[in-house]
């Protein structure tokens, strides 16, 4: 039955290739692949209707079946199960299925929009519905369920542009998944309480009577589970979602809304009755909703004008018919209830085909506008009339046979005679509902026909194309089911027989006929007929009376009133919490953050450290009162470079702390890095305005930093707690060793980045890269402005020409004279493209002093980067420092220079750093090895002597070049980018534009 | 003598006369008021000074980890004779290297931020979210979203019913 349910979905994923190529017709294609799965059922049921119903799956009479573990851990398990319930409603779900997809060939247009998804989602919903009603697992059975909801919802709002649509699809999927969820706990406790999850072990263990399923927490379960039930098969109080539902499209009505999903909530119900039919919540609950819903559908229906409205409150009616007499729990009132299910199915499609093609072939439902399509439409009104005739339980047809069952077997209901109320038994009350509900079946059924076919003095007979027969063709096999069944009741009574023999034996058991002599259910019947007829005739003063009562209720308001509630709640609490502002978020983080600690310190007993040092050496002092005086002037300070330094101080100051502590690797990058980002600096602030505030609009000085001096102390609290409360041994005592014999390196620490733990490297690096990508996006907007002008093509001394505020005192221009000069001559170049810059901007110490350093440092960084393994240095403070080299060619140079520096892009040293260090990761899985595994090379250079390569060490190159390419997308973005914009400007200025700014305007 | 050597014979000197339970103050000190000075700014409007906090921020946690490692110690770089509780705590410290670097990647790209809003909107400060304004000053949803909207009765417009009653 899998391939069923995977045949169908991947029908479902192809469908919307096939409608490219074939339009509409796709359906036709669509259409054979639930029929040739009803065939394959039928050829099952033999085997089925044999097997033991309650034999556990895989034994020899057990019927067919199978389980693959999905979640051991969870006991979730892919089972499936195809017992005499399963197959009815599976006979039904791919019948009406193919037969819906058929006509769907007929009733869109090519051209429709969205109809491949259509087609997809509708064979899609077939398959969760038939792998639903097949599923053996609870929680497989949940989420075919929950898929189903989730189709519907897609289905409803097929008319995206429609607000209605769009409105009841939300609506079905609000109240459905709200029931769902109510039946997912209720589900997993069921499971929880059997210590199964495999329905039919659990409905075995309950028929069994095993202790832990008859208790109160089965009860809640089983209630819960209920809430699903109920709310899928739109039952007071969530009847209301069903009608609105009519917004899809009328063959997705027919399926989804009459015949199919509708129906999950009753296939639950009587799937669960043979064990759960007696726990406390079952009968109170299902009979009084089922017999609320029976009468309120039924006499809304009688409200309606849009003939689809009236079959779909005529569905609502019949589910809770249907839900009564499933939920009653005898062997007769289950073979009743098979019966009516099937019998509703078969006329309930057909009826809303039928709707569909009165819409399709005159543009309307309303019956006000219908008229005389009774003698426009034959054919049409014949098959109308017989299932409108079955739906009311006029002989001889299926629906009759149906409804006769029914008023026997609750004519014959023992368990319901205890209890009674306003001197009848509940039986008693489940019949006096019941004919009443089937009298309103008929005065609707009446109406319905009536309505859509009559010939109405008042109206001009409608316009009404002939039908083309493969359009009629679905309702009319639908209702040759209903007329045939009825003179062959056996076939149904064969596939619900053992479905019924779950509840036992009955002492005189019913069977599905038109002809039973003069019984008491025919009395029934006749008194239904004689009630609805008059009812119909009497229509106008029903219609008066109901004016006057409508509407006492209406939950479809009480919906609206609680989601608008809700909405308006959401808003209020946004409204409130989130005002918009960056500061207050921080302030609230920040404030939570640093009391959280600080209750629980309260609260807990804190470590208290045995001693303390005021400060370890001299120079630590002299260090850290100048860190303290940088942050405390950082703050102060009202130019932005000046701020900027002052941080700076604070900086270099951790490069020595670090030195100080035993710390060399991270004295060496902080003291790179430092460096780097003063620059960078320099050259992003250059464009702002070098005060900071006149008048500083942050405000609320004392509470920042109450905040800052608040959270500041909690964190110097941690500090000291985690010194004084260590009573382990650090888990680093055992990485010296590790470092130098697994990971063949005397520096631990590079070990530890490239070896130990280089999974937080790769992913440190891949960082660096976006961020990288990041800040060349920001300033380039467009590209990485790889590429660029060739600096031969440079006029000398063009570059930063008068940007500069060159006063004319007469030793500045004497100065200026030698600078010209020595722009000038050619001879004594000492960088490339230093002749590209404005005179006044070269400096003939800075040039030379370039010079010398450039290749220097690039050999010191090359040198770092392979030593790192042992000494301090590594890939980060190499890159680093290879980034610094060529910072000082820009500073010394202008942005061509840097660019001759720099043959290969920024870009390219990312992703060819980046591919390196994945190569070192994957390199030793190719060979044999594990993910990072390294190993050593020892080998013999003639001049060099002895040499032990690691080949961690090629990650750490990746690292190299992933830092440098970081450090020159900086520099080229921040420096040669925006030098290029603010070209021949004040830097100050605006040099970039961008369409309709002015101030603020881009917001 | 290497710098290496230089650092760590500096080490040694003060790490015999710590106990691990002890404290140092002046360190505790300096990062407290790095993290005040850090938060201060970040609670600003200008985002330069945002930044600047960031980075103080940044400063002050790297601190914190690598007090939390221990006291000062040898440098750790292995020698067989040396027993692993000299040295200074190495985990702390690859932690810290790489949160350095990665805090120079985030200031980057702030002040290419930074450049970036000013270019645009001559701002240098984080200004209130309007559609959270807008949001805070409405009282209640949409009320489209809410309205009440008569059920259609038919799915075809008169035009479909012409094309497709030609061909049904």
């Amino acid at each position: 039955m899998l391939v069923v349910t995977t045949a169908l979905f991947v029908a479902a994923f192809a469908a919307p290739l096939v409608f490219r190529r074939l339009g509409r017709s796709t359906f036709y294609v669509l259409a054979a692949v639930p029929a040739a799965g009803l065939v394959w059922l039928l050829a099952q049921l033999p085997a089925v209707l044999a097997a033991e119903q309650t034999a556990p799956t895989g034994s020899d009479s057990a019927p067919p079946g199978f389980s693959v573990p999905w979640i051991p851990a969870l006991d979730v398990h892919f089972a499936f199960r195809l017992d005499a319930l399963s197959a009815l409603l599976g006979i039904l779900v791919l019948g009406v299925g193919a037969l819906v997809l058929f006509y769907c060939a007929r009733y869109f247009k090519n051209d429709d929009p969205n109809i491949g998804p259509f087609g997809a989602q509708l064979t899609a919903f077939a398959a969760s519905m038939f792998g639903l009603v097949t599923a053996d697992d609870l929680i497989v059975l949940f989420i075919f369920w929950e898929l189903t909801t989730v189709l519907s919802y897609l289905l409803i709002g097929y008319a995206r542009t429609r607000i209605y649509a769009r409105r009841s699809a939300l609506q079905a999927l609000i109240v459905t998944t709200f029931g769902g969820l109510s039946m997912l706990l209720g589900l997993v406790l069921l499971g929880q309480l059997a210590g199964t999850y495999r329905l039919s072990s659990i409905l075995a263990a309950a028929a069994d009577g095993v202790p832990e399923l008859a208790g109160t927490a089965a009860d809640i379960a089983i209630a819960l589970i209920l809430v699903g039930a109920v709310s899928k098969s739109a039952l007071v109080p969530f009847h209301f979602w069903l009608p609105g539902a009519m917004a899809a499209p009328t063959p997705v009505s027919a399926y989804l809304h009459a015949a199919a999903m509708v129906k999950a909530g009753v296939y639950l119900i009587a799937r669960l009755a043979p064990g759960f039919s007696t726990t406390a919540f079952w009968h109170p609950t299902l009979i009084v909703l089922g017999l609320a819903t029976l009468f309120v559908g039924g006499w809304r229906a009688l409200r309606q004008t849009d003939i689809k409205l009236i079959l779909a409150y005529g569905t609502v009616s019949q589910l809770g018919f249907l839900i009564v007499v499933t939920a009653i729990g005898t062997p007769d009132a289950a073979l009743a209830a098979m019966a009516l299910l099937t019998a509703h199915a078969l006329f309930k499609a057909a009826l809303f085909l039928i709707v569909g093609i009165i819409d399709h072939q005159t543009g309307t439902r309303d019956v006000r506008k219908l008229s005389g399509l009774a003698r426009s439409a034959p054919k049409l009104f014949v098959v109308s009339l017989l299932s409108a005739a079955s739906m009311a339980g006029l002989p001889p047809l299926f629906g009759f046979v149906a409804k006769e069952a029914v008023f026997e077997s609750v004519l014959a209901a023992p368990s319901l005679a205890d209890g009674r109320f306003l001197g009848l038994g509940v039986a008693g009350w489940v019949l006096v509902g019941i004919v009443a509900g089937s009298v309103l079946t008929f005065a609707y059924s009446a109406r319905f026909v009536w309505g859509a076919f009559a010939t109405k003095a008042s109206v001009p007979a409608t316009e009404f194309r002939p039908v083309a027969w493969m359009f009629l063709a679905a309702p009319a096999v639908l209702t040759a089911g209903t007329v045939v069944l009825a003179w062959i009741p056996g076939t149904v009574e064969t596939l619900a027989a053992p479905y019924a023999g779950l509840f036992g034996e009955s002492p005189e058991p019913i069977h599905l006929g038109l002809w039973h002599g003069l019984t008491p259910a025919l009395g029934l019947s006749a008194v239904v007929v004689l009630g609805g007829a008059a009812m119909f005739a009497a229509r106008g003063a029903v219609a008066r009376v109901q004016d006057k009562l409508y509407p006492l209720i209406d939950a479809e308001k009480f919906y609206r009133y609680t989601i608008g509630g809700l909405d308006n709640v959401a808003v209020w609490v946004t409204g409130r919490t989130q005002s918009g502002s960056l500061q207050y978020y921080l302030m609230v983080i920040l404030i939570v953050g640093g009391a959280t600690p600080a209750v629980a310190a309260i609260f807990m007993e804190q470590p208290v450290p045995l001693s303390a040092l005021a400060f370890e050496t001299p120079t630590q002092l002299v260090i850290g009162l100048c860190m303290i005086a940088g942050a405390l002037l950082a703050v102060r300070a009202n130019k932005r470079f000046l701020a900027v330094l002052m941080v700076g101080v604070t900086g270099y100051g951790m490069a020595i702390i670090f030195a100080l502590h035993g710390a060399p690797d991270l004295a060496l990058t902080q003291l790179l890095v430092e460096t780097i980002v003063l620059v960078a600096m320099v050259l992003a602030l250059r464009s702002l305005p070098a005060r900071l505030w006149e008048s500083n609009p942050s405000g609320k000085k004392w509470l920042r930093a109450v905040i800052g001096i608040g959270f500041a102390a909690v964190m110097v609290a941690i500090a000291v707690a985690a010194q004084a409360g260590r009573v382990a041994d650090p888990i680093s005592l055992s990485l010296p060793k590790m470092a130098y014999e697994i990971g063949n390196g005397h520096n631990i620490v590079n070990v530890i980045l490239v070896d130990i733990r280089a999974w937080d490297t790769f992913g440190e690096i891949t960082v660096l890269v976006a961020a990288a990508t990041g800040v060349a996006s920001l300033i380039y907007v467009r590209g990485r402005g790889d590429g660029g002008r060739a600096t031969a093509d440079v006029e000398p001394g063009s570059v930063g020409r008068g940007t500069e505020h060159i006063h004319s005192s007469s030793r500045r221009t004497a100065a200026l004279a030698i600078a010209r000069h020595f722009a000038e001559s050619a001879r004594e170049a000492w960088i490339v493209a230093g002749r590209t810059l404005a005179p006044e901007r070269r400096s003939i110490i800075f040039e030379v002093v370039t010079r010398l350093l450039f290749h220097s440092l690039l050999l010191i960084s090359v040198y770092l980067l392979l030593a790192g393994h042992n000494l301090p240095g590594g890939g980060f403070a190499g890159g680093l420092l290879a980034g610094l080299a060529f910072v000082i060619r820009y500073l010394a140079g202008g942005r061509y220079e840097l660019a001759e520096a720099t043959p290969i892009s920024p870009g390219t040293l990312l992703g060819l750093g980046l591919a390196i260090a994945a190569t070192s990761v994957v390199g030793p899985v190719l060979v044999g090895g594990e993910l990072f595994q390294s190993a050593a090379l020892e080998f013999v250079l003639p001049v060099f002597g002895e040499h032990k390569f690691v080949t961690s060490t090629i990650f750490d190159v990746g690292v190299y070049l992933v830092v440098i390419g970081l450090v020159l997308d900086v520099i080229r973005s921040l420096g040669s980018e925006i030098d290029e914009r603010s070209e021949g400007r004040g830097i100050t200025e605006r040099h970039d534009d961008v369409h309709g700014t002015t101030e603020g305007a881009a917001r | 003598m290497t710098t290496t050597a230089i650092l760590a014979s500096v080490a040694e000197d003060v790490s015999d006369t710590n106990d691990p339970m002890s404290i140092n103050v002046l360190l505790l000190l300096v990062m407290g008021v790095l993290f005040a000075t850090g938060i201060y700014l970040l609670l600003e409007r200008s985002l330069t000074r945002v930044l600047l906090g960031i980075i103080l921020v940044g400063n002050a946690v790297n601190l914190l980890i690598v007090i939390a490692g221990g006291p000062a110690g040898l440098a750790p770089l292995y020698e067989k004779d040396i027993p692993p509780e000299e040295y200074a705590d190495p985990l702390p410290q690859a932690l810290v290297l790489t949160a350095i670097v990665i805090t120079f990647a985030v200031t980057a790209f702030m002040l290419a931020l930074i450049y970036r809003s000013w270019v645009i909107a001559k701002r240098d400060e984080v200004v209130d979210d309007d559609e959270d304004l807008r949001i805070a000053e409405k009282g209640h949803f949409d009320v489209e979203e809410d309205a009440e909207v008569a059920a259609d009765t038919s799915e075809f417009t008169q035009d479909d019913v012409d094309a497709k009653g030609a061909r049904p």
